[in-house]
């Protein structure tokens, strides 16, 4: 369309949508997918390298509603970590995203969400968080706070499992929190996960307006809104710009990503080095002793490497490999043979 | 006096689990394989590390014959624990060989047998000093004692142990010692028997090798291209994931760098769905395990066969779940694996029998994996996986890998010049199967989004109930096409005979021997080897020709007569079950003792035989 900006590859914001969403009017997580479509956009990546993976749940049908260009793969409940981490292995070379829901990631996924983690497979894995299994119609889910109430007034009384601390005692090598109404945060969140190669975790609370958006839910959009604790605001600046942000030294942070692309974060009101684990586990703890929703980059290790690194694995994806490589010569086998013999 | 039977012979070892015996029994079994004899062993264990029973049966066979033998001419009676049976288990006028350091139990006198005595813990005291090592060699001294009284020469034995050993000479040397003290000892006390002879058989094993199913299957899905492999540690599947491990640095790395990646996952679950993602990502992609591994693995197996994710699954059947009976053999899982996960599934199972066809199908396994879509079955089992087996050694037949209806960006443009749409899901060939893209396709009309059974043609969301019937009925066409696909049974007819025998995988060696016995015995009979599911027509002709058919299976519900049976209701009645399911390997008497009953009972009719052996079976 004419007049429309394009990326450094050509493209407009409008190539990277999918089809029409079919979630319910106001949902959060239409909000994030528009973030999702925003950072690819921004980061100018090809779509053609993206592979879109997910498992069930309303969150889990969203990969369809963006990157039309990309083959998408909606695996069954709670399996996307694995799934995930085959594909990586398969074809390293490709960029992974992954959309899931707290009851996904967080109950019936959550062995798996864990092992990945634990292996550090490169992957974008967002969980859209309300606290309810929206598909089923309105149960409480694991994330869901102690002490919230379900649409027919039912108390929750298990403490809730905090995802983004899960993360980073597992080994996610990127880890942060944001908001789905909070695209000036949550885009440039995704951008720095798509540059790092890792897992990298991103739990996004994403109201639920249809079964969980009342009066006694901690996971309602009233509530969210008025509990969210930004500890930072968030830069993104690609690796092929070199744009100066304005960077106060000594309060503000710099993360340099590992394909060069940088993440600097503003002071808003205390010090918060996302480095340090010990801090970040301390913050998150107090953050939640206060009912807050603590949100921006919480946790970044630029030194560990991804799961197909420590396997070693050739440049060339393994998909890629034709019948010289993948069939070893004749000869080795009648050495073997000859071994058999002994 | 009894005259030696010459190179027939079959000895069961009862030690504990844990004191080393399997190397023992290694040489032992690798001497009588240098001689020259046709020899075959099973490993008979328990699901434990240390101080439970456990048999080693070796069976020495000039005639070629592999089976377990159904009748125990020597005991090795090492283990108190079991002794009390173990005199039982050997035939009459068979031969007890026990450790005298301390004299017999009364309770384990019995007539009929000969004993030998040979004073194991005595002599490894003065030879090994205390040690760890000294429980593991003891039972080097009975491989010394056998050698002498069946006549293994001991230099068979130091090369044996000098190709076990060979970079360890202290190894060899302390295992000897033992060995000679067992030998010398029976020696000087001038014991003679005269059940059996050993006599070596100038190249009479020349050019074959020994391995187990589970490391020829792994070698051919090396051989096979496999890329991604993903498992989870279970008996008796391990070892051929292991024995992928122990292979692939060796015959894939590529300057220094893997061309593979094995992921021993968190679970079940994750191994068949690391695999799921793989294959969906264009890779070869793996797993390997057992019946509860395979009951985790089926909703991915699932969502592998509605979304059309080529993979392989090589099921290692064992006893039952949980605490079962992990380390004993069944062909129990049949149907699990063909119509694994929920709504209308059926799957391609390819059944290895022998060392050449475990390495050939598991090869091939990942070209019908590809070509077809399609999750596909190695059916294996404990006996053909775990045991040894003696064989020609693997070939590997050269042809070009399948990639099966594999697009291209370059074909993808050709078909977008022809003004043909690329449509994920569409029948153009009229075999049921579709064309496929894999995700790195740079054509911008590649991509597309895979979910479960609820799509249409081009992978659309769909929940309209034409496409999903479409879908089901595609699916179904593409099972009849992979028919004309799988591997054909090998039938072996006379004329005149209309008796028929089916087997399949580990029963097809004591099928082969009884069948020969039978003959003896005045009934021939006509045979087919089952290489894979779905039937194919000769399977029916084969019913069709046969009066009877005798359907040898191991598991209690004739999982595969039914199999049969569902195909082809009119031939039904043809076919009288075999069924072998007490978790040991199948001996050839059973075969021969439940096929010359049916025949005995014939006149009073099929029927009623099946029915009364049911309930004897209750």
């Amino acid at each position: 369309m004419a007049g429309e900006k394009v990326n450094r590859i050509s493209l407009t914001e409008k190539d990277y949508e999918g089809a029409p969403s079919t979630m319910c009017r106001g949902c959060g997580h239409d909000a994030i997918t528009a973030s999702i479509i925003r950072a690819f956009f921004e980061s100018s990546i090809d779509p053609r390298k993206v592979v879109k993976l997910s498992g069930i749940g309303c969150s889990s049908k969203t990969p369809a509603y963006f990157l039309s260009q990309s083959f998408g793969l909606n695996a069954v409940h709670g399996r996307m970590s694995a799934v995930a981490t085959g594909a990586n292995l398969a074809n390293h070379s490709l960029i992974p995203i992954g959309v899931s829901g707290d009851g996904d990631t967080a109950a019936i996924g959550l062995g798996n969400f864990c092992h990945m983690m634990r292996r550090n497979v490169n992957i974008t894995y967002i969980i859209e968080n309300n606290g309810v299994y929206g598909l089923t119609k309105g149960q409480f889910s694991a994330t869901a706070d102690k002490g919230s109430r379900m649409k027919g007034g039912k108390l929750n009384d298990m403490p809730a499992i905090d995802l983004c601390e899960l993360a980073m005692t597992l080994g996610a090598t990127y880890v942060a929190r944001s908001f789905s109404g909070d695209r000036k945060q949550l885009a440039p969140l995704i951008q720095g996960a798509l540059a790092h190669k890792g897992s990298a975790i991103l739990d996004v609370l994403s109201p639920c307006v249809t079964f969980n958006n009342h009066e006694g839910s901690t996971k309602s959009l009233k509530y969210i809104r008025e509990n969210l604790d930004p500890i930072h605001d968030v830069d993104f600046i690609p690796f092929y710009e070199n744009i100066e942000v304005d960077y106060k030294e000594g309060t503000d942070h710099e993360v340099i990503l590992h394909d060069g692309s940088r993440i600097v974060l503003h002071k808003l009101t205390s010090d918060y080095d996302p480095s340090s684990k010990m801090q970040a586990l301390t913050a998150i703890h107090a953050a939640v002793a206060e009912g807050k929703f603590l949100t921006g980059l919480i946790y970044y290790d630029p030194d560990r490497p991804d799961f197909a690194e420590e396997m070693n694995l050739c440049e060339t994806p393994l998909t890629e490999l034709g019948q010289e490589v993948l069939q070893p010569p004749v000869e080795l086998l009648d050495q073997i043979n000859a071994e058999f013999m002994k | 006096m009894e005259t030696p039977a010459i190179n027939d012979l079959s000895i069961s070892i009862a030690t504990e689990n844990g004191t080393g015996s399997a190397s023992a029994n290694n040489v032992l079994f690798k001497a009588i394989f240098k001689m020259g004899v046709p020899c075959s062993s099973k490993n008979m264990f328990p699901s434990n590390i240390q101080g439970l029973p456990t048999w080693y049966q070796i069976r020495a066979c000039a005639d070629g014959y592999m089976a377990r033998k159904d009748v125990i001419d020597v005991m090795v009676m090492f283990n108190d624990a079991t002794a009390a049976k173990d005199i039982y288990r050997v035939r009459d006028g068979g031969i007890l060989l026990y450790d005298d350091s301390t004299p017999l139990a009364a309770n384990l006198k019995k007539d009929g047998v000969q004993y030998f005595g040979v004073p194991a813990n005595k002599l490894i005291q003065k030879i090994v000093p205390a040690s760890p090592l000294r429980i593991k060699q003891r039972n080097m001294i009975y491989v010394g004692a056998l050698a002498y009284l069946f006549g293994i020469d001991m230099e068979t034995i130091k090369e044996v142990l000098q190709d076990t050993f060979g970079k360890k000479p202290a190894v060899i040397e302390s295992n000897l010692v033992c060995i000679e003290a067992g030998f010398n000892h029976m020696k000087e006390k001038g014991y003679t028997q005269n059940i059996a002879r050993l006599e070596p058989i100038p190249n009479g094993n020349k050019g074959k090798i020994i391995t187990e199913g589970n490391t020829a299957c792994a070698l051919g899905a090396i051989y096979g291209g496999a890329s991604v492999v993903s498992w989870y540690p279970i008996t008796p599947s391990s070892s051929l994931a292991e024995a992928i491990e122990h292979y692939m640095p060796r015959l894939r790395k590529k300057n220094g760098k893997a061309t593979y990646a094995i992921i021993q996952a968190e679970d079940e679950i994750a191994a068949a769905s690391m695999m799921m993602g793989a294959g969906w990502a264009g890779t070869r992609a793996m797993t390997s395990t057992s019946g509860p591994g395979l009951s985790l693995m089926n909703e991915s197996i699932g969502l592998a066969y509605f979304a059309e994710i080529p993979c392989v699954l090589f099921i290692i059947q064992r006893g039952g779940p949980s605490t079962g009976l992990p380390t004993r053999t069944q062909q129990a899982d049949i149907q699990l694996m063909y119509y694994a996960s929920h709504g209308d599934t059926r799957h391609m199972i390819l059944i290895p029998h022998d060392m050449r066809s475990c390495f050939d199908m598991a090869r091939r396994s990942f070209d019908f994996a590809e070509r077809f879509q399609t999750p596909v079955f190695v059916m294996m089992d404990l006996d053909l996986g775990m045991n040894f087996w003696s064989s020609e050694p693997l070939k590997l037949e050269k042809e070009p890998l399948d990639r099966g209806k594999l697009l291209t960006a370059e074909q993808l443009e050709q078909w977008e010049k022809q003004g043909k749409k690329f449509r994920r899901y569409f029948d153009y060939d009229g075999d049921g199967i579709p064309y496929r893209t894999i995700p790195g396709n740079p054509h911008r009309k590649a991509a597309y989004f895979t979910r479960g059974s609820g799509h249409d043609s081009d992978a659309r969301y769909s929940e309209d109930e034409k496409d999903y019937k479409e879908t089901l009925d595609r699916l179904r066409k593409k099972f009849e096409t992979a028919r004309k696909y799988v591997p054909k049974p090998v039938i072996e007819t006379h004329d005149g005979v209309k008796t028929g025998v089916i087997c399949f995988g580990s029963s097809y060696e004591p099928v082969r021997e009884a069948r020969d016995r039978l003959r003896a015995a005045g009934l021939k009979t006509n045979h087919l080897l089952l290489r894979a599911l779905p039937l194919t027509q000769e399977s029916k002709e084969f019913l069709a020709a046969h009066d009877i058919v005798y359907l040898v299976e191991q598991n209690r519900d004739a999982q595969m007569a039914s199999i049969f049976k569902d195909e082809w209701p009119e031939l039904a009645a043809k076919i009288v079950s075999v069924l072998i399911y007490d978790g040991l390997p199948v001996t050839t008497l059973e075969v021969v003792r439940q096929i010359t009953q049916h025949q005995a009972s014939a006149r009073k009719g099929a029927e009623k035989w099946q029915e009364k052996r049911l309930t004897a079976s209750v």
